[in-house]
């Protein structure tokens, strides 16, 4: 997997939901402008919007720093959210389909994993999470993790 | 820097077409603008007697669990208030990546666009006499 150097990251913050609404618009324009596919933005823009959800409710809110890959083929898009709020105990049961804490489907975590190419969380109880994930323009179908 | 979204939970209007209700979302929707739709259409619902709910989402260009959650609950209420719910218009790349995150929505009747959505409305209305009439 290349892994050009990060460029031009934009930082945004993440405190309402207009916040949300402005977050997946710059994800869908960054995207878009990248070369993305429709299919490839619009799952892009959906995990986004889970994980923003993630950090405003359940992290008390936070920000997210967007950062185009574009040296080399293929680009990508990298998304970082990031929060100071209580962090998440258990991951495993975390990244459970169903598994909620915040009275939503619990599909937030789990599900945003397979609308991406790539998946890293980074929490510890007390400081915060950071949930950073990226995509790449070409797809590559074979890795999905979670799927069913 | 880019502009700010409009207002938080603007309105969606709901539109009246004869027993049934037209709700046509677009473009960014907030959290709020989606719950407060949610109840507005219970509202109108028990006020009007309508009997179908036609949802029309194709000016949507995401949903997300949320939206997914509130279009699945907002089709609840309504059959709680003897109406039904039929959720047209979803753009295929929408459909790919709900089916992907792991919302597939069971129990959320979908058409292809407004007018197949209204003719699967009227043809699962029962022809039973004793509906409830509009007004008065």
């Amino acid at each position: 997997m290349p892994d050009p150097a990060p460029s031009r990251a934009t930082s945004l913050p993440v405190g309402s939901d207009a916040d949300l609404a402005r977050v997946r618009r710059q994800i869908r324009q960054a995207a878009a402008g990248l070369g993305f596919g429709l299919v490839q933005q619009t799952k892009l823009v959906t995990a986004a919007s889970e994980l923003a959800r993630n950090t405003l409710v359940h992290g008390g809110g936070g920000h997210v720093e967007i950062t185009p890959l574009t040296l080399g083929e293929p680009r990508g898009l990298r998304l970082s959210f990031v929060d100071r709020g209580p962090g998440i105990s258990d991951i495993e049961l975390a990244m459970t389909d169903g598994y909620t804490s915040g009275g939503g489907l619990g599909l937030g975590l789990s599900g945003s994993r397979r609308l991406v190419d790539e998946f890293a969380l980074d929490t510890e109880p007390g400081t915060g999470t950071t949930v950073t994930v990226t995509s790449w323009t070409t797809a590559i179908p074979a890795a999905r993790p979670g799927a069913r | 820097m880019t502009p700010p979204s409009p207002g938080p939970a603007a309105a969606v209007p709901v539109l009246a077409l004869g027993e049934t209700l037209l709700v046509t979302l677009h473009g960014e929707l907030h959290d709020g603008t989606a719950e407060l739709l949610q109840q507005d259409l219970a509202e109108r619902i028990a006020r009007s007697g309508a009997v179908g709910v036609v949802i029309d989402i194709s000016g949507v260009d995401m949903v997300d669990s949320f939206l997914g959650r509130v279009l699945a609950e907002t089709a609840a209420n309504a059959r709680v208030l003897a109406a039904r719910t039929v959720v047209v218009g979803m753009r295929p790349a929408v459909a790919i990546t709900l089916v992907e995150l792991g919302l597939t929505l069971p129990g959320l009747t979908t058409a292809l666009d407004v007018e197949l959505g209204l003719e699967l409305l009227t043809r699962a209305r029962p022809a039973a006499p004793g509906r409830r009439e509009r007004g008065t």
